[in-house]
């Protein structure tokens, strides 16, 4: 199939699967899946430049999708998405005036590089003490007692006591998410989240829902399923935001995101509804992989000078 | 349990076969008709392609959302 606005030539059923395959990915772990989407349009011979802005117009059709359902499920946190959305774009701007300011100084790709690499394996490593933590003292606990409720809202943390020291600043103003169950936390704690969410976008491109999922649980103390939706609901609006600036400045093939789309639909359907088989921890647990593909690739392009 | 799963991926193997049928249909009507006008408002008019193609991809979101709901209420309604 033709798309004459990237002037591409690529098979519709590669795009569908593509779509699927991260649609799955991001309705489970509320994640973009730029990571992946990203170096599956290069592959196919789309320009760079096209494939993150079309990636980012697909992410808002796949987000919108598996928000709408984690919404159904009682995942989503409008309030807590509406905050961080602010507090992401203005970080995402921020990370693209820093990869400005390194591309003046002439070493932004491997600066980038290394910060990419420490910070994916830093996300991973950390997650996968906690959630295994988590699991074997969770193991404990019901071997003694009888947990009672459904998988799914069973949800603790290892980190539970730095969250909730966290939760304890007191910064004014002071708001409450009953959405999310908690009593009161600062808003300039969610935007110091979101904040920093955003620049890793901005300067590691993509979304950064592999660094902002985990500190809204981590930091933020967000159970791990509203956590997924909520941010599936903030991603909607910061990655609207990306695809309109990347647009305008012609990086956006919006058909390919269309035919992307319509497997991304499905995909991001099942990937929310499965959610609810899975508790909080085993959903950690499964994310562990995910930034160490981003890790790969980032060194993989370190080392051949290729962007996948 | 295994009648359930059974009974599932069934539902599921009709869902993807009614949406394969729906998508390629929507491929050759849809986009194909659609592909020259974004292309033209693409090199002469940015800042409206760029609004279109938001509004696109949300639109075909939301029918989207609501055609696989429906797909799964009306595939469910009959299996049970």
């Amino acid at each position: 199939m033709f798309f004459p606005i990237s002037g591409a030539h690529i098979s519709p059923i590669y795009l569908v699967i593509v779509g699927f395959l991260v649609g799955i990915l991001g309705g489970f772990f509320g994640v973009g899946g730029s990571f992946i989407a990203g170096p599956a349009l290069r592959l196919v011979g789309l320009d760079w430049n096209f494939a993150v802005g079309t990636d980012l117009a697909h992410i808002v059709g796949k987000s919108v999708v598996a928000a709408k359902r984690h919404r159904a499920l009682g995942n989503v946190d409008l309030r807590l998405g509406l905050i961080m959305a602010i507090g992401t774009i203005a970080g995402a701007e921020a990370g693209a005036q820093l990869i400005q300011m390194l591309k003046r100084a002439g070493n932004v790709n491997l600066i980038v590089s290394i910060v990419a690499i420490v910070v994916y394996l830093s996300i991973s490593a950390f997650m996968l003490w906690e959630s295994q933590k988590t699991l074997r003292s969770q193991k404990r606990r019901s071997s003694k007692e009888k947990v009672k409720g459904p998988i799914a809202k069973r949800d603790r943390s290892a980190f539970g006591p730095t969250t909730r020291t966290i939760q304890r600043l007191k910064i004014w103003p002071m708001i409450a998410l009953p959405t999310s169950g908690v009593k009161a936390i600062s808003l300039w704690m969610i935007l110091l989240v979101a904040f920093v969410g955003g620049v890793f976008g901005g300067f590691l491109g993509g979304g950064a829902g592999y660094i902002r999922m985990p500190s809204m649980v981590y930091v933020l103390g967000i159970p791990t399923h509203l956590a997924v939706g909520t941010d599936l609901f903030e991603i909607i609006i910061s990655a609207s935001y990306g695809t309109f600036t990347h647009a305008i400045k012609g990086n956006v093939d919006i058909l390919i995101a269309l035919v992307m789309h319509t497997g991304a639909a499905i995909g991001a359907q099942i990937g929310a509804i499965s959610t609810q088989y899975f508790a909080g921890p085993k959903i950690r647990l499964a994310f562990v992989p995910l930034p160490l593909i981003g890790a790969v690739i980032v060194i993989y392009t370190l080392f051949t000078g290729h962007k996948l | 349990m295994k009648q359930e799963t059974a009974k599932t991926l069934r539902a599921f193997a009709i869902e993807l076969g009614i949406y394969a049928v729906l998508v390629t249909g929507y491929f050759f009507l849809v986009l194909h008709l659609l592909g020259g006008w974004l292309y033209g408002l693409e090199v002469h008019h940015r800042y409206t392609y760029a609004g279109v193609a938001i509004l696109l991809i949300i639109g075909q979101a939301v029918v989207l959302e609501s055609v696989t709901t429906f797909l799964l209420r009306l595939i469910g309604g009959r299996s049970e």
